[in-house]
């Protein structure tokens, strides 16, 4: 017997850092909208962070992935680094003019905005964001 | 040794699975090689796609057929 089973080799893993500020829940729904519309599937973040194999293995193998940080402290990014995953499309939510607070009403514009970059960034092989964070947020974003 | 082959049953997983076991014959290493088709099960890995390859709880290559060479350096010590 044979299924149509396998995991389509363009389907497009979608990592948010998920953190703790507006821009962090930006990313988080971002990645839910994005699933939603069906331009990729929201994976676990927190799993690759914890080492578990099926998390870590699944992130390095995949041919297509974007990773939303909130911030430049980029936790996505070293978590993604940490755990030896080569990292391709990735925005930087306050790259995009959306400043950060712990305003968690989010604005619907600003979910948008994350969205459409989200989108741009995979399809031009965009990196927003800087290499080096600069240390001046106080948590992860 | 314990090795899963996960995946509900296409071609791609068809092939990891006579990989997995072609390997650990010329291994010559005692295993048992599962199949898992249950998609439940297949999740409880935290894969992302399949066909998956988990050898001893540890998962080792995920949404490609790994090379029989592949999994017998997963598999000899």
């Amino acid at each position: 017997m044979s299924h149509e089973c396998c995991t389509p080799d363009e389907n497009i893993m979608i990592l948010a850092c998920s953190g703790g500020s507006n821009v962090g829940q930006l990313t988080n729904q971002a990645a839910v909208e994005l699933t939603q519309q069906g331009f990729g599937k929201m994976f676990c973040l927190a799993g690759i962070g914890g080492q578990l194999s099926g998390f870590v293995q699944s992130a390095r193998e995949v041919p297509q992935m974007v990773a939303l940080d909130g911030c430049s402290l980029g936790c996505a990014k070293a978590i993604l680094e940490q755990a030896s995953v080569p990292i391709k499309s990735y925005i930087v939510v306050t790259e995009l003019g959306i400043e950060k607070n712990k305003n968690f009403n989010l604005n619907g514009e600003d979910i948008r905005k994350v969205v459409d970059a989200a989108k741009a960034a995979r399809q031009d092989g965009v990196y927003v964001g800087k290499d080096t964070t600069d240390g001046a947020e106080s948590c992860c974003g | 040794m314990d090795i899963k082959v996960l995946g509900p049953g296409c071609r791609k997983c068809q092939q990891t699975e006579n990989n997995v076991k072609e390997a650990v014959a010329e291994a010559g290493v005692e295993a048992s090689v599962k199949k898992i088709t249950d998609t439940m099960e297949i999740a409880g890995y935290g894969v992302f796609g399949t066909p998956a390859v988990v050898v001893d709880g540890e998962v080792k290559s995920v949404g490609k057929i790994p090379s029989i060479e592949d999994v017998k350096s997963w598999i000899q010590k």
